[in-house]
């Protein structure tokens, strides 16, 4: 049986179904993330696991133990917040004792755990400041030692990272799974930001519409997307519109060219219309050994990002982005060159609605 | 633009006219309260004043009555106030309303129902003791301050963010009542200092219901001196100027002086 077992999972507000037959099974010690854009109910099924909303119908159980009928304080859960939620009033070291002081431990194992917490998240020097004399990241810090003073059964982290500044949020992000690996405690965290939940999940949940579109590791999630959504919103992606012309060998007609997946489209009829993703870095300019999917086309516009250059191109109707290293001795395409794109057909993933 | 063309010099202008119009009156009150001996400025009405038994007793009994009310307002509102901010903030406008009721019902009208709903014919007759009356008085003190504690305290929460403190709390195991004296008190309570002393302002000056409810009260005590005294009305005004002013000083000082005021909870 796994840690936590989410089942059926719904939520109505209102006659409006934010989040529709959510199923999870998180093994323990696992980190998880919940990656979806805004609204897609994410937070709302994290908050129903805290405790914080009553679901409409399904069931949380934690550890064997259903916990729907629970309130938040009973239910052992650490939580962190995308506002902090330090309290004001208290220094870290306070901070860090109030739940301990709430569940009615002794003076000399309250002051034994905050001093490990503060030294877990290397603030032992700040034990005696207030919140609002902390920078963001310090203030999330702290919040997460907090959370974990209580010894949580599990950890819920909503979107911790979003307040913060870019170059705090990275060296954040790998803090939190290092302390996670450390204590090896289950981790729920949600977030909107693809870098972040492929970086730091063992698995990711992408949900669109208050329903779980696909949950793999992020090398699945990255590579083997099963919907065009998930394609979409995870990195960058080229959907090319095709039409499927034999089944059996998988041959479809792309922009006048007929490429074949090197598989067969079972699920497909002669003459459907087919959505095949294509990852910018699978793509290259001009002819290369091994892709023989090759089309021409008219380049749009050429963006330098630094390590990477990305190059758009205009095949037919079409818009297919490709990424290739920064090379200093290669002069970039200009906008309006004619050049051919080459592509493996049979690394092409076909989408589902 | 000239000086006296310029906004700065109609700005002098305006503040000088208010400086008159408010301290003018008290500058001639405090001149009069001392010229109780003739031909020379004393403080001979305070000591007079200070020195009745009667304005000790009336003055003790108004600041119990301050005090009741304060503990009074600070156990109705604060929870009120929170609640109404965590769950129903819908009702917030409804809550208010009511809240601000106390200032457009005369005070007379309050006393006069509590007087018909609770004489000694009544149910629940708390006119017929003294301490049946008192409580009736810490109740009605508790309306008629009621519109400017809610507002204090609730100022006070709208610049905390009151949702996710809660949920923080209570993921930490930490109940209502914990929350509530641990976390949402301490952090709202420069701003029920506030309340409290303009509560504390309020009551101690206050005539209708002590007279009404004939309690011996200092509003009354003034009254009664105003109606047969010359220059100790004078120096009683002063004196209650002089409570109200450090009312309003003890307020400035604590706000200064709380050291978690300076929330900044994102940066």
């Amino acid at each position: 049986m796994a840690f936590l077992e989410i089942s059926n999972l719904q939520k109505d507000y209102a006659g409006n179904r934010v989040v529709e037959n959510f199923n999870l099974a998180v093994e323990q010690g696992e980190f998880v993330s919940f990656l979806g854009p805004s609204g897609c109910g994410k937070t709302t099924v994290l908050r129903m696991v805290a405790g914080f909303e009553t679901p409409s119908s399904g069931s949380i159980r934690i550890d064997g133990k259903d916990v729907v009928n629970l309130k938040p304080n009973q239910r052992n859960i650490g939580m962190v917040f995308q506002a902090y939620a330090l309290f004001p009033n208290m220094t870290v070291a306070q901070n860090l004792a109030f739940g301990l002081k709430v569940a009615g431990k002794s003076k000399a194992e309250i002051d034994a755990t905050v001093k490990e917490m503060l030294a877990l998240i290397k603030l032992e020097e700040l034990g005696q400041r207030y919140p609002f004399q902390l920078s963001g990241g310090q203030q999330q810090r702290v919040a997460l030692a907090r959370a974990l003073a209580v010894k949580p059964k599990l950890l819920l982290l909503d979107e911790p990272l979003s307040a913060l500044d870019a170059k705090i949020r990275v060296s954040l992000r790998e803090e939190i799974r290092a302390i996670q690996r450390k204590l090896q405690i289950t981790t729920i965290f949600v977030t909107h930001d693809q870098e972040e939940a492929l970086s730091m999940s063992d698995r990711i949940v992408v949900m669109h519409k208050g329903k779980a579109d696909q949950l793999g590791t992020p090398f699945e999630i990255y590579n083997q997307p099963k919907t065009r959504f998930v394609a979409s919103f995870v990195g960058t992606i080229n959907v090319l519109e095709a039409v499927v012309t034999d089944t059996q060998t998988g041959s479809f007609l792309l922009n006048g060219t007929e490429l074949s997946l090197g598989r067969s489209l079972n699920t497909f009829k002669t003459g459907d219309a087919i959505a095949l993703a294509l990852r910018p870095e699978a793509a290259s300019l001009g002819a290369v050994a091994g892709k023989s999917g090759q089309l021409h086309g008219k380049v749009q516009d050429v963006n330098f990002l630094g390590s990477v250059i990305r190059v758009r191109v205009k095949v037919g109707e079409q818009v297919i982005s490709l990424d290739g290293f920064n090379q200093p001795s290669v002069a970039p395409p200009k906008a309006g060159d004619h050049v051919m794109v080459s592509f493996a057909p049979e690394e092409l993933l076909v989408l589902a609605d | 633009m000239s000086f006296w063309r310029s906004n700065r010099f109609w700005a002098w202008v305006a503040l000088a006219f208010g400086v008159l119009y408010f301290a003018l009156p008290l500058i001639g009150t405090f001149e009069f309260s001392l010229r109780m001996k003739r031909g020379e400025y004393s403080f001979e009405a305070y000591r007079v004043i200070l020195g009745d038994p009667r304005f000790q007793a009336t003055f003790m009994y108004s600041v119990m009555m301050a005090l009741l009310t304060i503990v009074m307002g600070v156990l109705l509102v604060v929870p009120t106030a929170y609640w109404v901010r965590l769950k129903l903030p819908r009702w917030r406008p409804v809550v208010e309303f009511i809240t601000l009721l106390p200032l457009i019902i005369p005070a007379i009208v309050i006393v006069f129902g509590y007087i018909r709903m609770y004489n000694t014919s009544s149910v629940l007759p708390l006119t017929g003791s003294a301490f049946g009356t008192d409580i009736l008085m810490v109740c009605g003190y508790t309306v008629l301050a009621l519109p400017y504690m809610y507002r204090a305290v609730d100022t006070g929460l709208r610049t905390l963010d009151i949702t996710t403190l809660t949920e923080a709390a209570e993921s930490l195991g930490a109940g209502k009542v914990t929350i509530l004296a641990k976390i949402i008190l301490p952090n709202v309570l420069v701003a029920i200092l506030s309340g409290a002393f303009l509560t504390f302002a309020i009551v101690i000056g206050e005539f209708v219901f002590a007279a009404l409810l004939n309690r011996p009260a200092f509003g009354p005590f003034m009254q009664l001196i105003g109606a047969n005294r010359a220059y100790e009305p004078a120096a009683l005004a002063v004196i209650a100027f002089s409570i109200t002013w450090l009312c309003m000083g003890l307020m400035q000082l604590v706000t200064r002086l709380q050291k978690h005021t300076q929330v900044k909870q994102f940066r």
